[in-house]
């Protein structure tokens, strides 16, 4: 068990590295942060000086070691953007953008859930068939599109709910959250589904298939040849079948519903890391995105180390080292 | 509310202090990018000049018609050397903090200015040396007589010396060497604001100065402001629409009208201190990204006349700027002294008289070249490119447009790697020489630093160098005059127009917009 | 679950597909005829992909006008409202213009077939990366089913609209200036094909490790046969069904995920807009009042997207026996 978590730390820590150095070889095209640290009134003079401060000079192996090294002291440099230590930025942030993250994904999942088991039950009624095309349309439009549509919708022309940014946040722990005051989640509403439809849609289709599978195995028919209620066995039983398969697969889109952020949070200015991201590519932020992809790339790793770990916990089989 | 209502207010707020809490006037604003940063000499841009502006002072600040009026000095003058300015101090102004505000604050804080990792050294660099005289009394020494140093001041803010020190941040923060200063994350300035908290990107909250020294001359209406960066252009005015804001800057140009449509809005427009024009590659032998082997087709003035007169500004106007800009034949917006009527008239739309020059200059079957163009900078960027391509098409040349984002954009232009590519120009001293200096003396490393045309005229260049020592107004200004009949009938830059600034707001609010896009809160009233 | 492995790297549960080997036969056979014919919401969707596939097709000779030719562009025309003709010019334009002029049916048109283009072909290359690997992983095993596998996990958790950013950075600077806007419908391909074949390569492993198991595989392979030849002729056609399934839903992912890379300033380039290019741009019109530069393309767009998940949908149903 421990070599294995070992190992698997290992491949890890390389994956890092990999991320790090593409990321690194991908700067450079991405502009000149030079350009705008620097007013219209700079002269050549003056941007050849801080280029040469910054290292931006160096070959990018140069840079990329002295940046790990760097990091691995925890030492991630300050925003070329706003002058303040990259460390502390991202972690003002995070918070913002996983609880969005959260809430996204409990409306995903349970609605996806409650959704899928009805599909499943009432395979062929027309609700829900209509439910299963319907459901269609929120993975036939880009996000972005959806996100701008519910503004629309809902912050302009009905006036129901805010249009952008966090609305009040209240402080837990020393970390401000919306989620604990009524103004902060009603401006979570509208960004939390535009980034949870897709996940919901993924939840429902596959509570339903795994459902449908399970409500014909031999032990639900016995179960129903003894009598039990229908509803003991649809959710008694038959539900409790589906749940680890459809965890393991929301766990695994955590790492996309933190990418899909990007695009939900420059929509609704909600002031995450996905938003910093965005602004860090605008102003070609080096340490920002550096720091931004290496935070990306930790998150991916820990979820397929959990998954991992969990799998070896539920199937023995899967002994190490076993091939 | 009525006015008169509110002045009672504002009346009552400045004999009892404790009731302004009670009659609260919260400005809810927001623009597209947030201030990057408030250590006041850290970063050379509009909008952190703007956040800074409510707090900080500068010794002199342009009003809302950009008029220079006094700020943190109450007179300024060269002394009988031509190269010593002397500068008054406001007596008896408080930071937040409550310190003195003195002749050492301003000495300290443009030595600070002056320094390496200052972005606004470069404004400073006729300055020799800044003295104190007096308590109240700040001599300034030029290298040379400088008869514009007063306007290189507007956005050159004022620190507590003290305050500043104790902090340790004498210097503007050293972003390459991870240096990291309470100044940036703090204020402590004179203005008309106290900082109440501040989230990067996400909100910042102003609260009025209760010991303001301009009590009494500004309205000071608004009490609380709270400002919200809104990127997307879409979100923004949905916000304003929808109510949650009072005030938005940068309204995109298609949603003009329905903010003004909309019940409880209006919006206010005035010419913007910004041109937007084409340069061309003219100095080079051979252009890299054209279809002519050899020579330069944009060598040839006739060539550069026949592109000129091939751009149809009023239907640039008219369709990509919805009737937002002023055309204009000339780089430069009315603001700037050496700006005439004559100079600003552009050419009539003419494909027929552009093709026979064309033919003249011996490309009757035209040419193909890359145009470079930003597509984050300026008002609908791409889509005036855009139109240029068709624009030109008809005159037979074909333009390969290559937009990008502004970051990739600009190094092009610095570092001359452009043949045919879009700048706007914004004019912060509100005088020609500046357009000049950047824009048409030859690329050495001070000067020209913008000018990618290749363009060397050393007969222009002296005079362009005379400007800067000449006192008397009127042989400066007939030189001005001289450098902008050469550029002209060179056709050194496609002129396109001036850009135009609207800002929405709500019906309540009586606030005229400001040519530099720099909203001064202390002069925003209510109705 | 047959694409569980017996042992392994690690297996995890498929979430859009589990189907059973199915042979070729049962594809063909008179149950899927049926059932389509009973499904009119099946036979809407399958006339409207088939539609706006020949639009793709034939858009060349289908739109009135040459959008993307700028010498072309009258810009007086731009902002025509739809079914009228323009106020100044009189030019007629069937769904309006947009900010430069352009016959929105036009752009549409063109904009539909950039985006089947980059659909088609990065999951055609999605398939056959997942097939060859698949097959590979299944047959051999070993440590080559073990790395395929690793590096299959690692994609799957790996956001492909990340995939696509790093590579689109990547390519922007290996690829010279002038190729860039040729380019870059290459990069998108590679960069969203990359993040599809997993599900292609689970599902071929799987069946290739059951039907390596049985008597005919090793029969061939005591008589002689090439192994590749074993895997070719007799494993594929057994999994051809799901593959098709896997296609058809992978092809509705690959179209929207274009759109969404657009937003990032990613997608497809002005030049050669694709439909979420248009979107992108039409999103700016969507409180202006010049709704048809944004309607008219994102209807499309959920069309072509809607009718392609729809049928795969359907399909998966109908091609899984243990739902009929």
């Amino acid at each position: 068990m421990l070599a294995f978590i070992i190992r698997r730390l290992g491949q890890a820590l390389l994956v890092l590295m990999a991320v790090g150095f593409v990321s690194f070889a991908m700067f450079k095209f991405m502009g000149d942060p030079v350009e705008n640290m620097l007013g219209q009134e700079a002269t050549a003079a003056d941007r050849a000086e801080l280029e040469e401060r910054l290292g931006l000079n160096d070959p990018i192996i140069v840079q990329y070691v002295r940046y790990f090294q760097r990091a691995m002291s925890g030492d991630f440099g300050v925003s070329y953007r706003v002058g303040l230590p990259v460390g502390e930025v991202i972690l003002e942030r995070l918070p913002a953008t996983l609880e969005l993250a959260f809430l996204s994904g409990v409306i995903a999942i349970s609605l996806g859930f409650v959704l899928g088991v009805y599909t499943a039950i009432r395979r062929d009624g027309y609700v829900a068939n209509f439910i299963m095309t319907a459901s269609l349309i929120g993975v036939s439009l880009p996000t972005f599109l959806i996100g701008v549509f519910l503004i629309w919708l809902f912050a302009v022309n009905l006036g129901w709910l805010p249009s952008f940014g966090r609305g009040d946040t209240r402080s837990l722990f020393g970390v401000d959250l919306a989620i604990l005051t009524v103004d902060g989640l009603k401006s979570m509403i509208l960004p939390a589904i535009t980034l949870g439809l897709y996940q919901m849609t993924l939840i429902m289709r596959l509570v339903r298939s795994e459902m449908l599978e399970v409500l014909r195995t031999d032990y639900i028919r016995f179960a129903r040849a003894r009598g039990l209620s229908q509803k003991t066995v649809n959710f008694g039983h038959a539900m409790k079948n589906t749940m680890v398969p459809v965890i393991t697969v929301t766990g695994l889109q955590f790492g996309s519903i933190v990418a899909f952020a990007i695009i939900t949070e420059s929509v609704f200015q909600w002031p995450g890391v996905g938003l910093l991201f965005i602004n860090a590519v605008n102003f070609v932020d080096i340490p920002v995105m550096s720091a931004y992809l290496l935070l990306v790339a930790v998150i991916f790793v820990t979820i397929n180390l959990i998954v991992d770990l969990l799998y070896f916990t539920i199937d023995p089989r899967l002994s190490v080292g076993s091939n | 509310m009525t006015k008169t209502f509110l002045k009672l207010t504002a009346a009552s707020v400045a004999l009892c202090a404790g009731l302004s809490a009670v009659n609260a006037e919260t400005l809810r604003w927001a623009r597209a990018g947030d201030s990057l940063t408030l250590d006041p000499h850290a970063q050379n841009e509009g909008p952190t000049h703007t956040l800074a502006h409510q707090m900080y002072e500068p010794l002199l600040q342009r009003d809302m018609e950009a008029q220079i009026i006094p700020a943190l000095a109450t007179s300024w003058e060269p002394t009988e050397d031509p190269t010593v300015w002397e500068f008054k101090l406001r007596e008896g102004v408080k930071f937040h903090g409550g310190e003195d505000f003195t002749a050492d604050d301003v000495v300290f804080s443009f030595k600070r200015a002056m320094m390496p990792t200052s972005a606004m050294k470069e404004l400073l660099n006729s300055i020799k040396d800044v003295r104190k005289v007096d308590d109240y009394t700040v001599h300034f020494e030029t290298n040379g007589p400088n008869p514009l140093l007063p306007n290189n001041m507007t956005n050159l803010f004022i620190m507590d010396s003290g305050w500043a020190t104790d902090n340790g941040c004498e210097a503007p923060q050293d972003i390459a060497n991870g240096g990291d200063n309470p100044c940036v994350r703090a204020v402590n300035g004179t203005g008309a604001f106290v900082l109440e908290s501040r989230k990067q990107d996400s909100e910042t909250i102003l609260k009025q100065n209760p010991n303001y020294w301009g009590k009494g001359e500004f309205p000071l209406e608004v009490t609380e402001i709270i400002y919200t960066p809104i990127q997307e252009g879409a979100t923004r005015v949905s916000a304003l629409l929808s109510g949650e804001v009072d005030l938005i800057q940068d309204v995109p140009v298609q949603d003009l009208p329905i903010v003004e449509r909309t019940d409880g809005l209006k919006l206010n427009t005035a010419a913007q201190n910004r041109t937007i024009f084409f340069g061309m590659n003219q100095g080079a032998d051979d252009l890299a990204s054209d279809t002519v082997d050899g020579k330069n087709p944009l060598a040839d003035n006739r060539v550069r006349e026949a592109m000129n007169i091939a751009l149809n500004r009023d239907a640039i106007k008219k369709i990509v700027m919805r009737d937002q800009s002023a055309p204009t034949g000339v780089i430069m917006p009315p603001f700037v002294n050496g700006w005439t009527e004559a100079l600003d008239a552009y050419p009539e739309y003419d494909v027929a008289k552009a093709k026979a020059l064309m033919e003249e200059a011996g490309y009757g079957d035209g040419f193909g070249i890359t145009l470079n163009c930003p597509n984050d900078r300026y008002v609908n960027d791409e889509g005036i490119c855009q139109a240029a391509v068709g624009m030109l098409g008809q005159i037979g040349v074909k333009v390969n447009l290559d937009a990008k984002p502004k970051a990739q954009h600009f190094p092009l232009i610095q570092n001359k790697e452009t043949d045919f590519y879009m700048l706007g120009w914004g004019v912060p001293t509100f005088d020609s020489e500046y357009i000049f200096n950047f824009l048409t003396h030859t690329s050495t490393d001070k000067l020209g630093s913008w000018n990618a045309t290749g363009y060397s005229n050393p007969e222009l260049d002296a005079k362009i160098k005379s400007l800067a020592s000449e006192t008397d107004q009127e042989v400066r200004n007939a030189t001005i005059a001289e450098i902008w009949d050469t550029v002209k009938s060179e056709n050194l830059y496609l002129p396109i127009h001036n850009q135009v600034l609207n800002w929405g707001m709500a019906d309540k609010i009586n606030f005229a917009v400001q040519p530099e896009d720099q909203p001064h809160f202390k002069f925003l009233t209510f109705n | 679950m047959e694409t569980q492995s017996p042992k392994g790297a690690s297996a995890r549960p498929e979430f859009t597909e589990k189907v059973a080997t199915s042979t070729w036969q049962r594809w063909m056979d008179s149950d899927i005829w049926h059932s389509y014919k009973s499904k009119p919401v099946i036979v809407v969707s399958s006339l409207v992909f088939v539609t706006l596939v020949l639009g793709a097709v034939f858009s060349p000779f289908l739109s009135p006008y040459t959008p993307f030719d700028p010498s072309s562009l009258n810009l007086m025309n731009g902002f025509t409202k739809p079914f009228s003709a323009n106020d100044f010019t009189g030019d007629y334009f069937f769904l309006g213009t947009d900010d430069q002029g352009r016959d929105v049916f036009s752009t549409i048109l063109f904009g539909l077939r950039i985006s089947l283009f980059v659909g088609l072909v990065a999951v055609l290359f999605a398939m056959t990366l997942g097939v060859i690997l698949g097959l590979l992983s299944g047959y051999v095993g070993g440590w080559v089913d073990g790395i395929i596998m690793r590096v299959a996990d690692i994609q799957m958790t790996f956001p492909s609209i990340m995939v696509a950013m790093l590579l689109y950075g990547i390519g922007k600077g290996l690829i010279p200036p002038d190729l860039r806007d040729e380019m870059a419908i290459w990069v998108l391909i590679i960069s969203i094909g990359l993040s599809e074949w997993v599900q292609f390569a689970r599902t071929v492993r799987g069946a290739t490790m059951v039907e390596r198991q049985k008597e005919y595989v090793q029969a061939g392979h005591l008589i002689g046969l090439k192994r590749w030849s074993i895997m070719v002729r007799h494993i594929l056609p057994n999994v051809t069904g799901p593959i098709l399934v896997i296609a058809t839903i992978s092809l509705a992912l690959a179209i929207i995920a274009e759109a969404t890379l657009s937003f990032l300033g990613v997608g497809a380039p002005k030049t050669q807009p694709s439909l979420g290019t248009l979107i992108n741009v039409g999103r700016q019109y969507i409180l202006s009042g010049e709704w048809w530069i944004l309607l008219f393309p994102s209807l499309t767009l959920l069309a072509l997207a809607l009718s392609v998940n729809l049928f795969g949908d359907w399909l998966r149903d109908v091609l899984n026996p243990k739902l009929r």
